[in-house]
C-alpha cells in the first residue's frame, strides 16, 4: 500500500482481517500455539535462536532492502547492547558488573548500541556499496579485537557469563516457554515496527534516497541525515536481537562479534531474501535448522559434524545462484509461474 | 554586498531585490570552462528562456544554482541571500525548485508518494516516523498538485507504468510541491506529443504570478511563448539578453542558433 493511499472502510467492516492475507493470521495462530505442538528444544533453541537472529538480520535487512547500505557492522551493533546488559546489569562477574536494575540497564544498553550504531552510520554514509561493507567489516573487526583485548569493561577473551534474563512477575523468562513468546513478542514488535516505518515519511524519503539520492535532495532532504538515521533505527532492532541473545546464552564473549557471526547475519539476510522485512526470520529459520541438525545428517553419512558450515555454505551458492533475491525470490517466481485466472486476473 | 556572507544575505533579499542574481561564476572541468563568468539577474516573478546548443553550458549553470555543482568561481545569491556554498537541499528549503532534462523520479513508488515525498521534502516532519492520517494536509496538497499536473487518474499508478510525458508532468507536480518562488525548468518539452506540448504550455503559464523560473529548452515555440525575456548562451558564455522579439530577430543569434533566419526550430 503506497504512504499516501488512504484506504476505504465500508461501515461495518473490520478492516484489519480484510487487509492481512490470511496466511498471516493462520502464521500468526500457529506461532501463538506453538508451546502446544513443540518441545522446550524446538521452542527456546530453534524457534527463539530464530526470532534473534531474524531480528539482527532484520536490521540488516532495513538497511539494504530500504536504504541501499550493506551494513555488516549490525551483528557488533547487537554484541554492544549484548555487552552492556552485562556491565550494567548482573553477571558471574562481579567486579565488572554494575548490578543495575533491568529497567535502567535495558534501555541504557539499546541506547549505547544505537548510538554506536549511529556513529558508525556516520562514517559508513559517507562511502557506497562495496566500501560500505568494507568499512563496516573494519569496523567490526576492530570490535571484536578491541572486547578480546580489554579486560577492564569487556572482561577479554572470557567475556561474562551468568547473564539472565530478569525474574519479572515471578516468570523466569529463560524458561523454554517464557522465552519463547518473549522472542516472537520482540520480534512480532520488530518487524510490524519496520513495516510501519517503512511506509512512513521517514521511511518513504529512505526509499527514495535509495533509488535517488540526487533527486532527494533537490526536494529538500539530506540524504546523509537520513542515512544515518536509519542506522539509528536498525540498530536499536539490532540492540533488542543482542539483549536477547545473551539472555538465550547466558553468556557474552568477543565470539559473539566475531567475523564469522557478522558473516552470518549477511548469510541469513541474503538466503531470506533482502527485500521484505519477512526475509530474515526465513533466512534465520533455514541457517538454524541447518546449524543445529546437519551435524547429525553428516555423521550419519560418516562425514564430520563440524563441516555443517559446507552446508550452509552450499545452500547459500545455491539461492544465491537460482535467486538473488533469496527464498522469497524463488517463492516469487514460483508464483509467477502460476497460470493467472482469466476472469480475476488472481493467480 | 561584499561584506560578511550573513550580513550580505540579511541585507542582500532587501537591497537586491532579485529572485536569482550570479555574478562572474565559472564552472571548470579540469581544463574546460564549462561555464565561464556567469553574471545576469532575474527578477522575482520573472519567466526567463536560457536558450543555447548543446555544450552552451545550460545544463551546468542550473547544476550550479541547484548546487549539485559547486561553481569554481563567482557567487550566486537567491533572493539577495549567498547560496554559492549552500548543499541543495538548503537552497530547495529557501524555495528553489528544478526539474531534470532526463526523468529523475522514483519509478518503484505512486504518482502519489512521488509528490508526497516532494512536498514533506520543503517541510516540517521529514524524520516523522508516523505514517500521514486521513486529511493530512501534505496528502492533500498533493492531491491538489496531481490535480493540476492533470494525473489525477494516474495517481495510484506507479511512476514507472506512466508514459513519458505524464512522467514530464509529475516533474512538474515535484517541482511545484511546497512553497516555490523560482524554478529551474530543464527541457520540460523534450520527447512530448505536440499535445503534451500545449498542455505543458498551458501548466507553465498557468502558474501563480510571484513563481519565477528560467525554462531551458530548444523548442523554441514553447520557449518563446512562456519566457518574457531570453537569455542566449553559447561556449559557457552570455551571448544575448534581450526580449524573445529582439532575440528572435538579432542576425546574430539567428546566425549562431536559429540558423540564417529560417523559422523557429533549433
Amino acid at each position: 500500500m503506497a504512504v499516501t493511499e488512504q484506504p476505504r472502510v465500508e461501515p461495518g467492516q473490520w478492516n484489519l482481517i480484510e487487509r492481512v492475507h490470511p496466511a498471516w493470521w493462520v502464521l500468526g495462530f500457529i506461532l501463538l500455539v506453538m508451546p502446544l505442538l513443540a518441545n522446550d528444544f524446538w521452542l527456546f533453541q530453534v524457534f527463539g535462536w530464530t526470532f534473534i537472529l531474524g531480528m539482527i538480520a532484520l536490521s540488516m535487512m532495513f538497511l539494504a532492502g530500504y536504504g541501499g547500505m550493506v551494513s555488516l557492522i549490525q551483528m557488533t551493533v547487537a554484541a554492544l547492547g549484548g555487552y552492556m546488559v552485562a556491565i550494567l546489569g548482573t553477571s558471574g562477574v562481579a567486579e565488572i558488573s554494575q548490578g543495575l536494575p533491568w529497567w535502567v540497564y535495558v534501555p541504557a544498553a539499546i541506547l549505547i548500541a544505537a548510538a554506536f550504531g549511529t556513529l558508525v552510520g556516520a562514517l559508513a554514509v559517507r562511502t557506497e556499496g562495496i566500501y560500505t561493507i568494507m568499512i563496516t567489516l573494519a569496523i567490526a573487526s576492530a570490535f571484536f579485537y578491541f572486547a578480546r583485548q580489554n579486560y577492564g569493561l569487556f572482561n577479554g577473551y572470557s567475556g561474562f557469563n551468568l547473564v539472565v534474563p530478569p525474574m519479572l512477575f515471578g516468570v523466569d523468562w529463560r524458561g523454554a516457554v517464557p522465552f519463547y513468546y518473549l522472542t516472537l513478542g520482540c520480534a512480532v514488535l520488530s518487524y510490524a515496527a519496520v513495516v510501519y516505518v517503512s511506509r512512513s515519511p521517514f521511511g518513504l524519503a529512505l526509499q527514495g534516497v535509495r533509488d535517488n539520492p540526487r533527486r532527494m535532495a533537490a526536494l529538500g532532504y539530506s540524504v546523509n541525515a537520513h542515512r544515518i538515521a536509519a542506522y539509528t533505527f536498525a540498530s536499536a532492532i539490532a540492540a533488542v536481537g543482542g539483549i536477547l541473545l545473551v539472555w538465550q546464552n547466558a553468556q557474552i564473549s568477543p565470539g559473539t562479534a566475531g567475523i564469522p557471526a557478522v558473516i552470518d547475519i549477511l548469510v541469513i539476510a541474503v538466503v531470506g531474501g533482502i527485500k521484505r522485512p519477512i526475509g530474515p526470520f526465513i533466512g534465520a529459520l533455514i541457517y538454524v535448522v541447518l546449524r543445529t541438525f546437519s551435524p547429525d545428517v553428516l555423521l550419519a553419512f560418516g562425514l564430520s559434524g563440524e563441516r555443517f558450515k559446507l552446508l550452509i555454505g552450499m545452500g547459500f551458492l545455491i539461492v544465491v545462484f537460482f535467486s538473488p533475491d533469496g527464498v522469497l525470490g524463488l517463492w516469487e517466481k514460483w508464483q509467477a509461474r502460476k497460470p493467472r485466472d482469466p476472469l480475476k486476473g488472481g493467480r | 554586498m561584499d561584506g560578511s556572507r550573513n550580513t550580505a544575505g540579511r541585507l542582500g533579499s532587501v537591497s537586491s531585490g532579485n529572485a536569482l542574481e550570479l555574478r562572474g561564476v565559472t564552472k571548470m572541468f579540469g581544463a574546460l570552462a564549462a561555464i565561464s563568468d556567469v553574471t545576469m539577474s532575474v527578477r522575482p516573478g520573472e519567466r526567463r528562456a536560457v536558450l543555447g546548443s548543446n555544450g552552451a553550458g545550460k545544463t551546468t549553470l542550473f547544476n550550479c544554482v541547484t548546487g549539485d555543482f559547486l561553481p569554481t568561481s563567482g557567487t550566486i545569491r537567491l533572493f539577495g541571500e549567498d547560496v554559492t556554498a549552500f548543499p541543495a537541499y538548503e537552497r530547495i528549503r529557501r524555495g528553489l525548485r528544478r526539474t531534470y532534462q532526463i526523468s529523475l523520479l522514483f519509478g518503484g513508488l505512486t504518482v502519489a508518494d512521488n509528490v508526497y515525498l516532494a512536498c514533506r521534502g520543503v517541510s516540517r516532519g521529514r524524520f516523522s516516523l508516523l505514517r500521514p492520517r486521513r486529511g493530512d494536509v501534505l496528502t492533500s496538497r498533493a492531491a491538489e498538485l496531481i490535480e493540476a499536473v492533470h494525473l489525477t487518474a494516474a495517481r495510484d499508478s506507479l511512476v514507472a507504468n506512466l508514459s513519458y510525458g505524464q512522467q514530464r508532468q509529475l516533474e512538474i507536480a515535484l517541482a511545484l510541491a511546497g512553497a516555490p518562488r523560482f524554478i529551474l525548468f530543464d527541457e520540460p518539452a523534450a520527447g512530448l506529443s505536440p499535445t503534451e506540448r500545449q498542455e505543458l504550455v498551458a501548466i507553465l503559464t498557468g502558474l501563480p504570478g510571484h513563481i519565477g523560473f528560467i525554462i531551458i529548452e530548444h523548442d523554441m515555440d514553447v520557449a518563446l511563448r512562456v519566457a518574457e525575456s531570453v537569455t542566449m548562451m553559447h561556449n559557457g558564455r552570455i551571448f544575448k539578453e534581450g526580449t524573445p522579439t529582439e532575440i528572435e530577430n538579432d542576425p546574430e543569434v539567428q546566425e549562431l542558433y536559429l540558423g540564417d533566419g529560417s523559422h523557429a526550430h533549433a
